[in-house]
């Protein structure tokens, strides 16, 4: 599956995150780009949930971008679902 | 009553650690229009994670004449906060309404019906009508609260740090809620740099019966738990009374004096009712 269209979510205040998503053409799998203010210390947990999600939505040929502002769990993954619903245009509130 | 805007995540993880007795997630009034799915996915979240202490959670969701109400439900009442605030409720019909979609949820996600509360907002001038039904014809419906800001907007009158303009509402809501033995909270105060306004204004609310009153900032709240927490005399004075009543009644007597004054079931009623919001029980 993949985005049928370009989505955001999140903003850039502190402890929320930013994601910003989009398609890409057919085959041509993930693209990843986050960084973070605590990278140093959450990078690769940040990374996995991101993937994990990715994963549980089964969603490849997308780009993806992640600003984060130190977001708990519960945040980065509230943000990335509303970033991947309206990506897949099932909910109000999309960047079109 | 904490405000929480639903779509700030600093906000709500720290809501639990400023005192208040109740934290309200809004997703109604505080959320932009473009943002309702991304804070009703937060809240949820957030429910699910977030170490909020001792307060009760409520969550205020958007109205089911609008296209976020359902959706609201759909999302929180699976998780079975404290209490639904419903804004804007206007009939005892629409009560109903609410209550058989929130039970179909229950039903279909295996959970009670007598758990999770509502609250019932009053902010229209409809709604001032039919208070007393609202209070009292739902089991659930277990608070009543006024909201200041849209009751003035629907009035058409410009609110006034007085509340002139909303004290027959204040009042009328208030006597619907003592008819119906539930708690009933009074509107914010807007202004948050003004404390002695915020003051006066917690004491006029305790004085013709509100047991509560929300907050939109954490600053708001040592002022308003000061207001509604008996004093020390007050609390020795209900002890004496209640003390006193009780070894009374042991002799068969039903009014007597203390201090000259007379002590008659009212008078014990409230100095119980002291004692209940002080947690302190007569040996």
């Amino acid at each position: 599956m993949k985005p049928k269209i370009a989505a955001q979510s999140g903003t850039f205040e502190s402890s929320d995150v930013i994601f910003l998503i989009e398609p890409m053409a057919d085959n041509s799998g993930r693209k990843l780009e986050i960084s973070s203010t605590v990278m140093q210390q959450f990078g690769e947990s940040f990374h996995n949930i991101v993937t994990e999600m990715l994963d549980s939505y089964n969603l490849t040929d997308i780009h993806l971008i992640a600003k984060d502002k130190g977001a708990l769990e519960p945040t980065i993954k509230a943000r990335l679902e509303t970033a991947i619903k309206r990506s897949m245009d099932q909910q109000e509130g999309t960047l079109k | 009553m904490l405000y929480i805007p639903g779509n700030n995540p600093a906000m709500i993880q720290q809501g639990g650690v400023y005192g208040a007795d109740s934290i309200l997630l809004d997703l109604e009034d505080a959320v932009a229009l473009n943002q309702k799915d991304a804070a009703r996915v937060l809240v949820r979240n957030m429910i699910k994670s977030v170490n909020f202490y001792d307060a009760e959670v409520c969550v205020r969701i958007n109205h089911l004449s609008t296209p976020f109400g359902l959706a609201d439900l759909e999302e929180i009442v699976p998780l079975q906060p404290s209490a639904i605030r419903y804004p804007k409720t206007e009939s005892p019909e629409e009560v109903a309404e609410l209550l058989k979609i929130i039970e179909r949820i229950e039903d279909k996600h295996r959970l009670p019906h007598n758990k999770m509360t509502l609250h019932a907002m009053i902010e229209t001038a409809m709604g001032v009508q039919n208070v007393f039904n609202i209070a009292s014809m739902f089991s659930r419906v277990d608070a009543i609260t006024i909201g200041g800001q849209d009751l003035t907007a629907d009035m058409n009158i410009i609110y006034t740090p007085d509340g002139v303009g909303i004290d027959f509402a204040r009042k009328r809501i208030v006597m619907a809620a003592k008819a119906s033995h539930i708690d009933v909270i009074d509107t914010i105060f807007p202004d948050v740099n003004d404390e002695e306004g915020l003051r006066r204004e917690t004491e006029y609310a305790k004085k013709i019966g509100f047991t509560g009153k929300a907050v939109i900032n954490p600053r708001q709240i040592d002022i308003i738990h000061d207001v509604f927490t008996p004093t020390d005399e007050e609390i020795r004075k209900a002890y004496h009374i209640v003390k006193e009543f009780q070894t009374n009644t042991a002799a068969g007597i039903g009014v007597f004096a203390i201090d000259g004054k007379m002590v008659d079931a009212p008078v014990v009623a409230r100095a119980e009712y002291i004692l209940k919001l002080a947690n302190v029980t007569v040996a």
